[in-house]
């Protein structure tokens, strides 16, 4: 089991008082199985995303990923894991912008210790970035600054790639397109794959699919 | 409109109060030191313009002897009598305890008008004076210092600090004198009168000197203070501009939408305008206080100094005065309008549809970058140029001025140089992502920078400059008091049983004669020496021709200071004419640091030949160190000289470098200041900046870097960047430090010192910039080390 969840809550304190996020999330995912995560504006998509990935921590629950309960790691071995086991995207890109394509490209498998040059390059192939990997973020379009996101993810091959909403900011032929390549390349690392979007579309491309309802999974 | 206008304008500042407490502080410590030095500077001028005007100095014109001897009363009685409208005026100085006074000696009857201005017309003891009681008159300052000298005080504020007013009969007591020192001539005199070359042909008509004497020589030193207080201003200017500048970027959305919304730009520029004037106004009020604070901190080291290089009385207290309180509030309000113009001008000019989101003040600083190297380019240009061919002390504060901003605009230019060759040195991803990162902070911070390597290259410009000058200062004193004590008689009689005296018991005893001339219109100290071994082995000669000392001992060549070679445009061979008739030869050019005027030295033989009336009180003893004390006692004993008769060469030489360091007191207070309003800078950019930097850290968060790892990094890059920014101060400093030494000091004072080099102190100013970094980067650091993970997630999240 790649991805383990029991009952697991969250709850933000706002002006108006205590929000009720997560009300007992629990799902499971296995290695290279693929997740469509779908949900209106505030059912706690992006929240999910974020506990599973160690980026915040749950009120109570379980979560388990490749078998060890990350409720319990220190902020050193909550890095750990999502340096050599987890993979994001985010919506907004989040590229580091003082780097080029080909640094931002390599960042996150440099980092795990894991680059691989032949994959690195078959990935900028695939994704079509060779002409722009002397350029910084700023010079690109939202489509390429979304595909260089993906390919930093991919570079590293990690176990489980999570994705925020991430052709949210792309018109949807954009979009479509960054999506089809993104489940090519996940299929080719085998890795799990958790897509958070509120597109149904996008959802019916992926073989499994949860919706989530004012904190729970339906 | 306009209420909802400001509201929304001014929501910027409640939104961001450190913003706002940056501006305020940055500016009124811009201010407060400007108008510090301006306080100082206008209380020392002012007391200088007392001082001109005491007897009315700056407008009468006076008799004095041609030959600088006292004048008799005969004299000046032969000259009342002819109807000469005069008063006579007797001055000397006096110690009175661990006091030294100015005694001037007045005739309250003849004085005439425009003389009075001391107080004596007034309020205060004038019945007393002239009742002849004894009675002395003296600022309350000084009245405090002389409590126990036994005097009738009373006290006048109209009487400059450290002089002491009485009649005649009283001051010829206190000076043990019978005669005067010069005569007042009242401005109208009767018609018809005999001619001065009849009745005192030995008299001569001096002009009034309307600036003082103490008012030109201290003029570099009250130039310097403001030169000073000038590059503290800019320093905390770049604050200001930052803030401003940063504050307007964040606000373009803003002011987008008020005028989206149906505000006119104009109305949007004068709310901005109005809000600008309100802070300064606040700022400047802050700053004016700060000012007086530190002005009243300083002042009594710079009346030290002032009294001992220039003989110079200031009081040690501070007066407020309205001019320095209006040129702190106007350099206030002229400091915060030059910072805001750049961002008025762009919201001038900004289209209506412009993009809304708010480009980054550093990508715009980036952009201009290329500009800006090559408008440091022109400057350093300009900089040299005026080195090679400029003349005076303003071409030397413009080199100076030039090469500061210059250097200061190519700051980030040379950085990002640095950190793309300190970039191909990474080997890991996060190394690369550090270098690059650094980078892309420069334009943030360039400003802040610049402030750094401004205060940086300024202390280690004067630092080795005073360095420099201590150095050659030491040696020169070593060479310069070679003999072992120095005599003064009090009378002729007294000084020849003393030479009878010193003849059986000292090595040698060197004649020191005297007498004050004038050459192509400066005044000269002319000098007679004997021909002995203390000059020829020790005297610090810069320059010389063949068998100088055979040369100056037969009576065929003169030695000149360093001041009178520059002054008077002389070279090596050059004819000096010293006394109608009377030519030499330059021989010889000595450096005389510290003397402001210029000095002749010919041979004891040839001076007393053409001034055989020249008192032969002083001398140079040579006696060996181990028997000078026991030489003190015995001259004491069988004189009953003064202390202020004998001076010990060790005692002097101290006294000289304890004048000597505390002259330099304030300019290191100055430099601790400035240095400490650069690292606020940088602690305020860095604050300010540091929710900028969540976007940048987040991703690298995001990919497995824990946040302690990301706050050391942070650490670590901030005091690179001040490392970086020393190692360009460095060359900055040096080259500050050359120009002071070889065209300010030599402008301002007539000297040229040689440059030395300290290294060591480099290494410790190196220290204070890391630390001043460290504890700017320390607080945005321990911030970011405790930075909850849901601040890093709202990066990512902008929904819940």
């Amino acid at each position: 089991m790649l991805l383990a969840l029991r009952d697991v809550r969250k709850s933000f304190t706002t002006e108006e008082g205590p929000v009720d996020v997560l009300k007992g999330v629990s799902l499971e995912l296995d290695a290279g199985q693929h997740l469509a995560l779908t949900g209106e504006s505030g059912s706690g998509k992006s929240t999910l995303l974020h506990l599973i990935a160690g980026l915040d921590a749950p009120d109570s629950g379980e979560i388990r990923v490749a078998g060890a309960d990350i409720a319990h790691m220190d902020d050193p071995q909550l890095a750990a894991l999502r340096r050599d086991r987890i993979g994001l995207v985010f919506q907004q890109f989040n590229l580091i912008p003082s780097l080029t394509v080909a640094q931002n490209l390599a960042f996150h498998a440099r980092l795990a210790g894991r680059l691989d040059r032949d994959w690195n390059t078959h990935l900028t192939e695939r994704l079509g970035l060779i002409e722009c990997l002397k350029r910084y973020p700023e010079q690109l379009s939202g489509g390429q600054q979304q595909r260089v996101a993906i390919g930093r993810t991919l570079a590293a091959r990690p176990e489980l790639i999570l994705a925020d909403e991430p052709t949210g900011n792309l018109d949807e032929d954009t979009g479509d397109a960054v999506i089809d390549l993104m489940l090519q390349l996940v299929a080719d690392v085998k890795a799990g794959f958790i897509l958070v979007t509120h597109s149904v579309r996008l959802a019916s491309l992926l073989n499994r699919r949860l919706h989530l309802t004012h904190g729970r999974l339906q | 409109m306009i209420a909802a206008g400001i509201s929304a304008l001014l929501s910027h500042w409640h939104y961001r109060p450190l913003q706002l407490a940056t501006l305020i502080v940055g500016l009124a410590l811009a201010t407060g030191l400007w108008t510090g030095v301006q306080a100082i500077n206008s209380e020392a001028r002012s007391s200088y313009d007392r001082a001109a005007a005491v007897l009315g100095q700056d407008t009468l014109k006076r008799l004095q002897s041609k030959t600088g001897l006292p004048i008799t009363a005969d004299r000046f009685v032969a000259l009342r009598r002819a109807g000469w409208l005069v008063s006579p005026v007797v001055e000397g100085t006096l110690r009175l305890g661990r006091t030294r006074v100015r005694v001037m000696g007045i005739d309250v009857f003849t004085l005439p008008q425009g003389a009075t201005s001391f107080g004596l017309s007034g309020d205060t003891g004038i019945a007393d004076i002239v009742a002849g009681n004894d009675l002395v008159l003296v600022h309350p300052e000084t009245a405090e210092a002389l409590s126990k000298s036994g005097l009738n005080l009373r006290t006048s504020l109209q009487v400059v600090p450290g002089d002491l007013m009485a009649d005649i009969p009283t001051a010829w007591t206190l000076l043990k004198r019978q005669d005067f020192d010069y005569l007042l001539l009242a401005s109208d005199q009767p018609a018809g009168l005999a001619p001065l070359s009849e009745i005192a042909p030995d008299l001569e008509r001096i002009e009034p000197d309307p600036q003082g004497d103490i008012a030109r020589l201290t003029d570099s030193f009250h130039l310097n203070l403001t030169a000073f207080g000038f590059l503290s201003f800019a320093v905390g200017l770049f604050i200001v501009h930052a803030t401003i500048g940063l504050a307007f970027e964040q606000r373009r959305t803003v002011i987008r939408t008020l005028r989206a919304l149906g505000m006119p730009n104009r109305t949007v520029i004068l709310l901005l305008l109005t809000e600008t004037l309100v802070l300064a106004l606040i700022a400047g009020l802050l700053g004016v206080v700060l000012g007086y604070g530190i002005a009243a901190a300083l002042l009594p080291d710079v009346a030290a100094t002032l009294a001992g290089l220039y003989g110079a009385s200031v009081p040690g207290s501070l007066a407020l005065r309205p001019d320095w309180i209006l040129t702190g509030l106007a350099i206030a309000f002229g400091g915060a309008l030059l910072a805001v113009g750049q961002g008025l001008w762009r919201i001038a000019r900004m289209p209506l549809l412009a993009p809304a989101q708010p480009r980054a003040w550093a990508m715009a600083s980036l952009k201009n970058s290329r500009w800006t190297a090559f408008a440091a380019a022109v400057f350093l240009l300009m900089s040299l140029t005026t080195a090679w061919f400029g003349g005076g002390l303003s071409a030397g504060f413009l080199t100076l001025g030039t090469l500061l901003l210059g250097a200061a605009m190519l700051l980030p230019a040379l950085l990002i140089l640095a950190l793309r060759l300190g970039a191909r040195t990474a080997r890991s991803a996060i190394a690369e992502w550090v270098w690059a990162d650094m980078r892309q902070q420069v334009p943030g911070l360039s400003l802040a920078l610049m402030a750094l390597m401004l205060a940086l290259a300024a202390n280690i410009g004067v630092s080795t400059m005073v360095a420099s000058f201590r150095y050659t200062f030491t040696g020169w004193l070593d060479q310069r008091l070679a003999s072992e004590l120095y005599v003064a008689a009090d009378n002729e009689a007294e000084a020849e049983a003393l030479r009878a005296f010193l003849a059986e018991r000292a090595d040698a005893v060197l004649p020191i004669r005297t007498t004050e001339i004038e050459i192509v219109g400066l005044p000269v100290f002319l000098y007679g020496i004997a021909d002995h071994a203390t000059y020829r082995d020790h005297w610090p000669l810069l320059e010389r021709g063949e068998n100088v000392w055979d040369r100056v001992a037969a009576g065929d060549g003169a030695l000149i200071n360093e001041q009178l070679f520059r002054r008077g445009g002389y070279r090596l061979g050059d004819r000096l004419p010293v006394a109608p008739g009377w030519t030499e030869e330059i021989v010889g050019i000595y450096s005389d640091y510290g003397n402001p005027t210029g000095q002749v030295i010919v041979s004891h033989d040839r001076l007393m030949r053409y001034f055989p009336d020249i008192p032969k009180l002083r001398h140079a003893v040579r006696v060996a160190p181990e028997r000078a004390e026991a030489l003190v006692a015995a001259l004491v004993g069988e004189f009953g000289l003064s202390p202020g008769n004998i001076l010990n060469q060790a005692d002097l030489k101290r006294f000289s470098l304890r004048v000597f360091d505390r002259t330099f007191l304030v300019t290191g207070a100055l430099n601790t200041l400035t240095l400490g309003i650069a690292g606020f800078a940088m602690l305020a950019k860095l604050l300010t900046l540091s929710t900028m930097r969540l976007s940048q850290m987040a991703p690298v968060w995001a990919v497995g870097t824990t946040r302690a790892t990301l706050a050391r990094l942070e650490m670590l890059r901030t005091v690179a960047l001040a490392f970086l920014t020393w190692l360009v101060a460095l060359p900055v400093g040096l080259a500050l430090a050359w120009v002071l030494l070889a065209i300010v000091n030599v402008e301002a004072f007539g000297w040229r010192l040689p440059m030395h080099i300290f290294p060591a102190d480099w290494l410790w100013l190196l220290v204070l910039a890391m630390i001043a970094a460290g504890f700017a980067a320390a607080i945005p650091v321990w911030r970011l080390a405790r930075t909850r993970p849901a601040e890093f997630l709202k990066v990512f999240a902008h929904e819940r």
